[in-house]
């Protein structure tokens, strides 16, 4: 699957690349200065992943990279040739056969049975954040556990459910 | 909680805690937001945004944005195409008096951060690099931005603003009876300009239809808004023009009123024939609405034992040069105390920015504040426990509303509950008494009160063959779980499962139904959609009287109820029918109503309508850093009947929340030379996030109203009002240092 993406003036300056999403393979030229979540929403219909701030200060747009939290609106495409990037769309096959009634990842089914969000904008990054806390393996306590989720801002305030949805997933034994 | 009184039938879902139905839509990424709708031919608006607060464009050049290949047009006030003449045309449903804001209309300039141009690409990228290449030439003047310098030219507004009201005219003689008192307190109180910043950026996408029409996806809190704005403004037929936003990513009034990048979005699509979507970025974000500063100053003069004798509040609050925005401030005061003396004003002073907003409990926020900061100054100067002291001045009628009981009000069991839960007997009130480790503690408690309302709302509801259910109207749910109330209502008003009930919203070719805010949807679009499903019930009813050998015969629509999908004789369950019988006998495909909720005007002639609230926080100062750690909040809710505990609890978080952030984080910074707020980004406008936010514990109080059916009062609001008074008074006890200014950073601590 080739996808074009970026400013038709710069035709010849596109990179080739190719990015695992969501379990997907896919061959890209995408501009060198596209970030990876222009390119998930612009040019690959994924727009799970929400741009809050542009500038890396609000975690709407936190993915996961090779299992890593980043912030897609600081990534550059380009630099992430040969990842595997997970966004909300793809956490659901991330848990696999941990997956509950409805086929979502444990995390996603804690946060709707705690009510961790409203109005849902923060929501896919918090998701994201969260296995990618959880894999980090440092927070353990809530204290840390909110100390950890500090990059995700969520404006609706849904924060002490967030983390009541998180411990309740740890306890259950994290991310998978 | 008890049940007051139930009006669907049989409370099965109404009342009990529910997991959100749009929960599955938002975790997966699947809900799409405004700006997240496309089109094949759809063309990218970046918005280039003016850097002077007053003055003129002496000249734009667009030419070498316009050379950028991809770049399709540039549109500026030299060549945007001709909208509506008149200023009436601009004034959407709840625009204050005055002449709304035009996007690009000439080369004035209004307001810093004012767009000036809208470079419209075939990609993103593109639109953004070739807006950096608009070259816009100012002839700048000095802007006045500093409200603290127009007090002299400071104004009673001549024209009101709907749905607001003016303060009150004076009773006895406050300045008189403050001058002999006992007791007094005058103190100025301020708090800063906030920013609303939902987490989704303003945006609008407007898709060409091949038919002609538009299909236009807003970020708006309801549809029928921005669709009476492109109507006016653009001279459109309302048929023409469809405007959906199913997911809001945040509102807090910011989403009220149509904004500029629907115009301009709007403007572009029909200038070039293409669908056209405008973002904003997020230092955008502050090139529009904001919550606005007020100074005010509060008397009140006491007896000895602290009942009140004369209570003065004055408010000075900044409004644009264009319009007249005006919000309830100093009200509350008159409305939360019983006292003979009494004097209320409210005065705008213009400056060169943009027209304030409402924002989340508009008004309130800034008014009671004031007025609960000095009722702790004055439970200390009289020596009285704070709750004592309110308990002392405390009115069961409201005197700015000429002394009308109140419909409810349950405020004395929000104090006693909320103390109880919080520990506050054992509170020792002398300031700097409390400590642990190198932390001092404090305990400092509010009130908060609210405006209870209702609009006039319609809703449909639309049984078909299949016992399936749709619901729904116009209104938006901006996170506030108007989905998940509304399917409630409708399934217990009929008997049906919440799978089998769908609620559709934002989108104008439902019934009409008044934009979200000011917490009266769960009264309003919840009374029309169970006044809608009690139609469709009815005629089933009916139906079902017709049937052969109906179980029904002989009974009254009085005296069956809706369950399990049957209708059934009321407390003799063994006569029933199954709904899709009643339809497969009757020949019927599918019945459908439309259910109308207005406030109640016999109600409303008798009683005043308030929701309460008692907020209880717990700080800890580290005492060489100033450094507030906010441990613990609880708040305590008087708010008529709760329909669903889960999304209600939420709502109160997040009110408390955005008050800790007024209260301790907020404040958007002005450059008073420049005429631009400085700190335009979430890096340095500071707001809560999940480190600064303890424990919050939310109490819901007993509390039984009539003036709706449904005996709900709203809950949006209440949950942020009073939470930055408790805060501060809190910050007192602990430090012994009062801070009158929000928000309470650390430099006004140890400074």
């Amino acid at each position: 699957m080739l996808i074009e993406s970026g400013s038709p003036v710069a035709a010849d300056t596109k990179v080739g690349i190719s990015l695992t999403i969501n379990g997907q393979h896919r061959e890209l030229q995408v501009a060198p200065w596209t970030t990876l979540l222009d390119l998930l929403r612009e040019h690959l219909d994924l727009t799970g992943t929400k741009k809050g701030c542009d500038h890396g200060q609000c975690g709407a747009c936190t993915v996961l990279v090779n299992g890593t939290r980043v912030n897609s609106c600081l990534t550059l495409a380009v630099m992430k040739d040969g990842a595997e990037i997970t966004t909300v769309e793809g956490l659901s096959g991330l848990a696999n056969e941990g997956a509950g009634t409805n086929g979502l990842h444990p995390i996603q089914e804690a946060f709707i049975e705690h009510d961790a969000f409203q109005c849902g904008y923060c929501t896919p990054g918090q998701l994201c954040s969260s296995v990618g806390m959880m894999n980090e393996g440092h927070a353990h306590s809530r204290d840390e556990i909110r100390e950890a989720m500090s990059g995700n801002i969520c404006r609706c305030g849904a924060y002490t459910n967030i983390v009541d949805a998180i411990e309740d997933v740890m306890a259950q034994g994290g991310a998978r | 909680m008890t049940q007051t009184f139930s009006s669907t039938g049989r409370d099965s879902f109404v009342g009990t805690p529910r997991s959100r139905i749009d929960g599955p839509a938002k975790v997966t990424g699947l809900a799409k937001y405004a700006g997240e709708f496309s089109a094949p031919d759809l063309l990218h608006g970046y918005v280039v945004s003016g850097i002077v607060a007053k003055g003129r464009i002496k000249s734009i050049d667009t030419r070498a944005a316009e050379a950028v290949p991809g770049v399709v047009k540039v549109l500026t006030h030299e060549n945007r195409p001709r909208t509506a003449w008149l200023n009436y045309n601009y004034q959407d449903q709840v625009a204050p008096p005055g002449a709304p804001f035009r996007a690009l209309y000439d080369d004035k300039i209004h307001y810093s951060g004012q767009p000036v141009a809208l470079v419209v690409a075939e990609d993103f990228d593109t639109a953004r690099h070739a807006a950096t290449l608009v070259e816009v030439d100012y002839e700048a003047e000095a802007p006045s931005v500093d409200l603290s310098k127009v007090e002299a030219f400071a104004y009673d507004p001549p024209m009101k603003r709907n749905g607001i009201k003016p303060p009150p005219k004076p009773w006895g003689d406050a300045d008189a009876a403050f001058d002999t008192a006992a007791v007094r307190v005058r103190e100025q109180y301020t708090l800063a300009t906030e920013h609303h910043n939902p987490m989704e950026p303003h945006a609008s996408t407007v898709i060409v239809e091949e038919d002609g029409t538009y299909t236009v996806y807003d970020k708006i809190q309801g549809v029928s808004n921005s669709q009476g704005y492109l109507a006016n403004v653009f001279g459109l037929k309302k048929d023409d023009l469809r405007v959906m936003n199913p997911y809001l990513g945040g509102g807090f009034g910011s989403g009220l009123r149509p904004q500029y990048q629907l115009f301009l979005a709007m403007l572009a699509a029909r200038d070039l024939g293409r669908s056209v979507r405008v973002a904003l970025t997020r230092d955008q974000m502050w090139t529009f609405s904001y919550r606005p500063e007020a100074i005010q100053t509060i008397s009140l003069g006491a007896d000895r034992d602290g009942t009140l004798q004369a209570l003065r509040h004055d408010a000075l609050a900044p409004t644009s040069q264009f319009e007249d925005y005006q919000e309830v401030v100093v009200n509350w005061s008159g409305i939360l105390y019983r006292c003979d003396n009494v004097a209320l004003t409210y005065k705008l002073a213009k400056l060169d920015t943009f027209t304030p907003a409402d924002m989340r409990a508009p008004g309130a926020v800034t008014g009671v504040f004031a007025i609960e900061t000095a009722m702790d100054e004055l439970a200390y100067a009289a020596g009285q426990d704070p709750i004592q002291l309110r308990l002392k001045n405390y009115t069961e009628r409201d005197q700015t509303q000429e002394d009308k009981p109140f419909g409810s009000k349950a405020l004395k069991a929000c104090f006693a509950e909320g103390a109880e839960r919080f520990g506050w007997s054992k509170r020792n009130p002398e300031p700097r008494s409390m400590r642990e480790g190198r932390e001092l503690v404090g305990w400092g408690m509010a009130t908060g009160v609210w405006e209870s309302m209702m609009m006039q709302t319609s809703a449909h509801a639309i049984l078909t063959a299949d016992g399936k259910l749709e619901v729904g109207n116009t209104t938006g749910d901006i996170g506030t779980g108007t989905y998940t109330i509304l399917t409630q209502i409708a399934a217990d008003t009929l008997g049906l499962s919440m799978e089998a009930v769908t609620t559709k919203l934002g989108d104008t070719r439902l019934p009409e139904a008044p934009i979200a805010g000011g917490s009266w949807t769960a009264a309003s679009s919840g009374t029309a959609v169970m006044k809608a499903c009690r139609d469709v019930g009815e005629q089933l009813f009916r139906l079902a009287r017709q049937m052969d050998n109906s179980p029904l015969a002989n009974v009254d629509f009085e005296r069956v109820a809706f369950a399990d999908g049957h209708i059934e004789v009321a407390g003799d369950p063994a006569r029933r029918v199954a709904l899709v019988d009643v339809m497969r006998a009757a020949g019927v495909e599918k019945l459908e109503a439309v259910g109308q909720a207005a406030p109640d005007k016999d109600f409303n002639s008798q009683y005043e309508a308030y929701t309460h609230s008692a907020v209880f926080a717990e700080v800890k100062i580290d005492e060489e850093l100033g450094q507030v750690r906010l441990t613990r909040v609880v708040s305590a809710i008087a708010a008529g009947k709760i329909l669903n505990p889960k999304t209600a609890r939420s709502q109160i978080l997040g009110g408390v929340v955005m008050g800790i952030g007024a209260a301790l984080e907020e404040e958007s910074m002005m450059d008073t030379t420049l005429g631009r707020f400085m700190n335009h980004n979430l890096g340095e406008y500071h707001v809560p996030v999940n480190a600064d936010i303890h424990d919050i514990e939310v109490i819901f109080v007993d509390e039984e109203d009539r003036a709706n059916p449904l005996g709900v009062k709203g809950l949006g609001e209440i949950g942020i009002v009073g939470t930055a008074a408790a805060i501060a008074n809190a910050v007192f006890h602990a430090t012994g240092k009062r801070i009158r200014h929000l928000p309470i950073t650390v430099d006004k601590i140890i400074g």
